[in-house]
This record gives C-alpha cells, sequence and structure tokens, in this order.
C-alpha cells in the first residue's frame, strides 16, 4: 500500500469489501508480492538473476509475446460443420488490460474464411446511384486524407451465451470475447461519396465484401456520410488479413457484422438490398413473432474481467477489479460495481482515456473477506442508458433470440476464490 | 492554392475534425478512377427485392432437385430440412412458439435473398459454380420444399420478385430510428 493512501480509502464504501475508488485515483494498488531473488550470484556484489548473466537475445524483424504468455491466446475457436473458416474465435478479455486489443488477438467472426488478397489486384469500386463510378486501390486511398480513432468493434452475437436458461460454465473470453478495441486508421467515406457524387434518391449503400462468401449488408448512407471509414490501418499497421486487409468498411458503435471486411464495393442504392445477413441473421425476433430489421448500434455494456473464470483469488486480501465498459451511444459517463450481488454499488475509478465508441477501463478496490461473493458491474453511458439487467434484455424477446445481448454480468466468487458465471 | 495546399489545409481540417468529433464537409485529391458501366456490373452481386440485379435465365423445383442433392444436401439434409449446417424448410408457425424455427419458409422476407445468397456464397466449397439457370432452380426447389410455390413454378428474373413469402410483414424497420 502507498504511504499517502489514507486510513480512510482502506474503508468500504459499499457493501462485502468495495474500497474508494480513490485508491486508483492516487498511486494505484500494489500486490503483496515483494521482489523475488532468484538464483545466486556468481562472484562478489549484488544477486543477479540467471538472465542477468550474458547478454540476451539479439534483435528480430518481428516481435512476440514472451513464452510465459503462450496462454493468452484466442479461444475458443469454432467453425461451422465441414467448414474451417466459417465462425468465431474469441479476444481472451481476462488476460488483457488496458483498451487496445493486441491486433493478433482481435476476436474474428469469418462466414467463408480469410481471404488472401494482393492489394495490387484489389479495387473498391464506388457505383450505383452516383454521377461518376470510381474505383480506388490501396495505394491510391493512402494518398487521401485520414482520420485515426480508438474505436471497438463487437460482434451483435457477443455474449448471445447469457440468453441460455441455465448459466453456462464459460470464462470471460468464451462468454463476451467477440470485442476488441483498436486504433483504425483510414479515409472518411464522405469524401470517396462526395467525389463520386451521390444522387437525390441515394439513401442506402450495399456493401460487398471480397471473400467468397461475398459477404453484404445495406447502410444508411447518413451512417456512411457520417463517421464511417474504409479503415486501412489497424494499431500503426496495415490492416491484418483477419480484419479486412487491405481495406474494410468500419462503422463507429454499429453492430461488426455490418463493418463489412475486405472492402470490394459500395452500391448506393434507395433501399435495402435485403441480403441473407440482414434478414435471416442479425435480425431480432420477438416473442409475438415480429422481427426488427436494421438494429445497428451496440447498446451500453460492461463485463468485469478480473477476478473472472480462470483467475482465483490466491486467499483473503485486497484486490483490484478491473473490467471494460463500452456504449455504441458513445463515451462512457460511469460505472458502478458491486460485490454483494446488487445490494449495494460503489462507483468504479475510470482510466484516463474515456473516448466515444470505445472500451473505458474501469477500476474498483476490493478487500475480500474469503467469503462467498458476487461480482457485477453496471454502467452508464452519455445518453443517460443504462445497461439493464438479463431479465430486463430478455422480456418480449423470442426464446432464442441472442443478438444484441447487453445485460449485467454476474460472477459469483466462491470460498475457494474460484469465480463461476451466475444469473444474479 | 495549389494541389498541395489544399489537400494540407484538408488534413489540418480532418485532423481537427476528429479530436472534437465535428463532421465537416471534406474534399478528397480527386484520385478516383473512372468506372464504366460494364465494369461496375462485372463486380456487383446485388439483386434487390423488386428483382432489379436479377439475371437473365430460369429454372423450376424438379431441376433445382438434382443440383441440391449433388451440391446442397450434404450440409442442409434430406428435403432442407437441416444437417450439419442450418435447416432451410419448414417451421412455418413456430416464431410464437417455445422453439422458433427461422427458415426460409418461416422467416425470411424476401424470395429474391435466396437467389442473391445462393449466388454470392453456395455452395460453400466452391462459390461461383452455380449457372443462373442453376441457382434459379434451387431457388424454386427451397422454395417449393417450404410450400411457398408450386412445384411445376418457373423461377426467373420476373416470377421470383412476384413469390409473396408467408413472413412478409414480420418484420419492423429500427431504422430509421423514430
Amino acid at each position: 500500500m502507498s504511504d499517502n493512501s489514507s486510513r480512510d480509502d482502506l474503508a468500504p464504501v459499499a457493501g462485502n469489501g468495495l474500497l474508494h475508488r480513490r485508491l486508483f485515483l492516487k498511486t494505484g494498488l500494489t500486490a503483496g508480492a515483494g521482489l523475488l531473488v532468484a538464483g545466486r550470484a556468481a562472484a562478489e556484489g549484488p544477486d543477479r538473476a540467471p538472465w542477468m548473466r550474458a547478454p540476451g537475445v539479439g534483435m528480430g524483424p518481428s516481435g512476440a509475446p514472451s513464452p510465459f504468455e503462450e496462454h493468452v491466446v484466442r479461444a475458443p475457436v469454432g467453425s461451422q460443420p465441414g467448414t474451417t473458416g466459417a465462425g468465431v474465435s474469441r479476444t481472451p478479455l481476462q488476460h488483457l488490460d488496458g483498451i487496445i486489443t493486441p491486433s493478433r488477438l482481435h476476436f474474428e467472426r469469418h462466414h467463408s474464411g480469410i481471404p488472401q488478397i494482393d492489394p495490387g489486384e484489389h479495387r473498391l469500386v464506388i457505383h450505383g446511384l452516383v454521377d461518376r463510378s470510381l474505383s480506388f486501390d490501396a495505394e491510391t486511398l493512402d494518398r487521401y486524407p485520414q482520420v485515426s480513432r480508438i474505436q471497438f468493434l463487437e460482434c451483435s452475437g457477443n455474449s448471445g451465451a447469457l440468453i441460455a436458461p441455465n448459466p453456462v460454465d464459460a470464462d470471460c473470453a468464451s462468454i463476451h470475447g467477440l470485442i476488441s478495441a483498436s486504433e483504425w486508421g483510414g479515409v472518411p467515406l464522405s469524401v470517396l461519396l462526395d467525389e463520386a457524387g451521390v444522387q437525390a434518391e441515394g439513401k442506402w449503400v450495399v456493401a460487398g465484401g471480397a471473400d467468397a462468401a461475398v459477404m453484404s449488408r445495406s447502410v444508411p448512407l447518413e451512417k456512411i456520410m457520417d463517421d464511417a471509414i474504409v479503415a486501412l490501418y489497424q494499431n500503426g499497421e496495415r490492416l491484418r488479413p483477419s480484419n479486412g486487409y487491405p481495406m474494410r468498411l468500419f462503422l463507429p458503435g454499429w453492430e461488426g457484422n455490418a463493418s463489412v471486411k475486405w472492402l470490394r464495393t459500395l452500391k448506393v442504392t434507395e433501399s435495402p438490398a435485403m441480403t441473407k445477413d440482414e434478414t435471416s441473421k442479425y435480425s431480432d425476433l420477438a416473442a409475438n413473432g415480429q422481427a426488427e430489421l436494421f438494429t445497428f448500434p451496440m447498446a451500453v455494456k460492461s463485463v468485469i474481467t478480473s477476478p473472472s473464470p480462470g483467475l482465483d483469488l490466491a486467499g483473503p486480501g485486497v484486490y483490484r477489479i478491473s473490467g471494460i465498459a463500452w456504449s455504441g451511444g458513445g463515451r462512457i459517463r460511469r460505472v458502478e460495481v458491486s460485490t454483494d450481488g446488487g445490494a449495494s454499488w460503489a462507483e468504479a475509478a475510470l482510466d484516463e482515456h474515456v473516448l466515444p465508441h470505445c472500451l473505458t477501463r474501469f477500476r474498483a478496490a476490493w478487500r475480500w473477506n474469503g467469503g462467498p461473493a458476487t461480482l457485477l458491474s453496471r454502467a452508464v453511458d452519455e445518453t443517460g442508458a443504462v445497461q439493464p439487467t438479463r431479465d430486463e434484455v430478455l422480456a418480449g424477446r423470442a426464446p432464442e433470440a441472442f443478438y444484441h445481448y447487453n445485460g449485467i454480468q454476474a460472477w459469483a466468487v466462491d470460498e475457494q476464490g474460484a469465480s463461476r458465471n451466475v444469473y444474479a | 492554392m495549389s494541389m498541395l495546399d489544399r489537400v494540407f489545409r484538408l488534413l489540418i481540417a480532418l485532423a481537427a475534425a476528429s479530436a472534437t468529433g465535428t463532421v465537416i464537409a471534406a474534399e478528397g485529391p480527386g484520385l478516383g478512377a473512372p468506372v464504366s458501366e460494364s465494369e461496375a456490373a462485372a463486380v456487383d452481386f446485388v439483386v434487390m427485392p423488386d428483382g432489379r440485379g436479377l439475371p437473365q435465365g430460369s429454372g423450376d423445383a424438379e431441376q433445382g432437385l438434382v443440383i441440391y442433392q449433388r451440391e446442397c444436401r450434404i450440409c442442409h439434409g434430406d428435403g432442407g430440412q437441416g444437417g450439419p449446417n442450418d435447416r432451410l424448410t419448414g417451421g412455418i408457425g413456430s416464431l410464437t412458439g417455445e422453439q422458433p424455427i427461422k427458415t426460409i419458409g418461416s422467416y425470411w422476407p424476401y424470395a429474391t435473398t435466396i437467389f442473391d445468397y445462393v449466388r454470392r456464397a453456395m455452395p460453400y466449397h466452391q462459390p461461383g459454380n452455380l449457372s443462373a439457370d442453376d441457382v434459379y432452380a434451387v431457388t424454386a426447389y427451397l422454395l417449393a420444399e417450404n410450400g411457398v410455390i408450386e412445384r411445376d413454378q418457373v423461377m426467373t428474373a420476373e416470377t421470383l420478385p412476384a413469390v409473396q413469402m408467408p413472413n412478409r410483414e414480420g418484420f419492423s424497420w429500427a431504422w430509421p430510428a423514430d
């Protein structure tokens, strides 16, 4: 504990040991362990760890995580029967911190694998209700004005496992790992559409990909002209093939499926094309048999990433609760945390970067007394939208409607310090 | 103002817009390559609900059955009843039940979507391998298996958009918001 933490900082502010978020607004919380002294010095003088006794390995063309971090991989990876590229892989949220997802760990949702595209042979064609049909390759787009924004991308099927009548025995990645955040750089589509000259009847834009499924979605022109980009860069490097190399559509705050990867065509139309992915999939069926189309924005949501299943507590004491919150409605305004199943709540500390349509990292201090606890987080965005309970999300939905699930996640901590998914 | 100046000013304006989140009208350097009508048509897969975008060609359920057995059955099962992958037929009237079964017949609002999707993406391992006649035939087969059309009805660019899907009125639009 840092010296300038007063006794008050360690006084609970909510039930079951939640401490004041002030703890994180000062110098931060240090874990109990001191410096380990590994090995003994070969000669006189202060100790050297084994890796301090000879020069380390040399430089290389590309970096990789420590071999001790080999467990930090996307999981689980699943594909439709008989296929290898029609499915998902999930970001290991419980092993990450901060708000930016390393590109190698960005979640995947592909419909027919990852095309290996030669950028010299790839063009984006803008056509339909425009004055001039135009094409652009990646090299040409790189000469255009570009914007860069740190924003989340979330599959609308994310967290859908929580509609199950009984809580699944799964970890944070398996339930919530279809969300990632990156610095996305690219050309505002308004610039390209203005160059093509959208005609007065043009109201929608049908985006098509260069994958084997020719993935397609209809997007309102209003969104395209507002803040959509054709992304070329992800976290400072060219897009990974799994994220649409050499170019993808990126629609801030909207369901990931509509941000078509490997973008090949943008056709301006007066109405939506009613493609398979915007009618038979990615539409939301209510209990009364009626379904909604074009439910684009991702709603306000949060999840505690630590503690969570697989990250067991070592024993009673002070712990850092950490998690992520986000909203398609804009910035996160506030996150509250409970350790007593919602009987009482305390406001979490938000990390410095609170950006629109981005992950926001929150933290809370908690003194675990060794007894059972149920951890919850609840986010509020700048529009005032409050993350709902599971019951509130499911009210009025058809039994198997799993898209756009944003209910409050509960992790139950048992007396051994192990967490599991529960419905609170 | 030189072209370079113009682009440079624009870059600054965009950077400012990005920082403040405001939307500004932007202008690019105008480097898009002209695309002819035939070049645009060559990359255009879009079939609209009113039939625009459908190619010439025709097919019926009998022809479609042959193609279905060869290309589709292994994943979607006999008569589209489902196999390792999606069920395509039946389930009409199930949407308000305990286990809604979402198929072409029970859920899809537009018949044109079948043609659009099959031509884009199917068969999974060899997309693009079916002729326009083949796609019309498979579409006719799936519609007939669902009881939406008669077995002898021929699907063409004219007849397909006229097919009334059972769940056509089952959808509302969340966009644009009220």
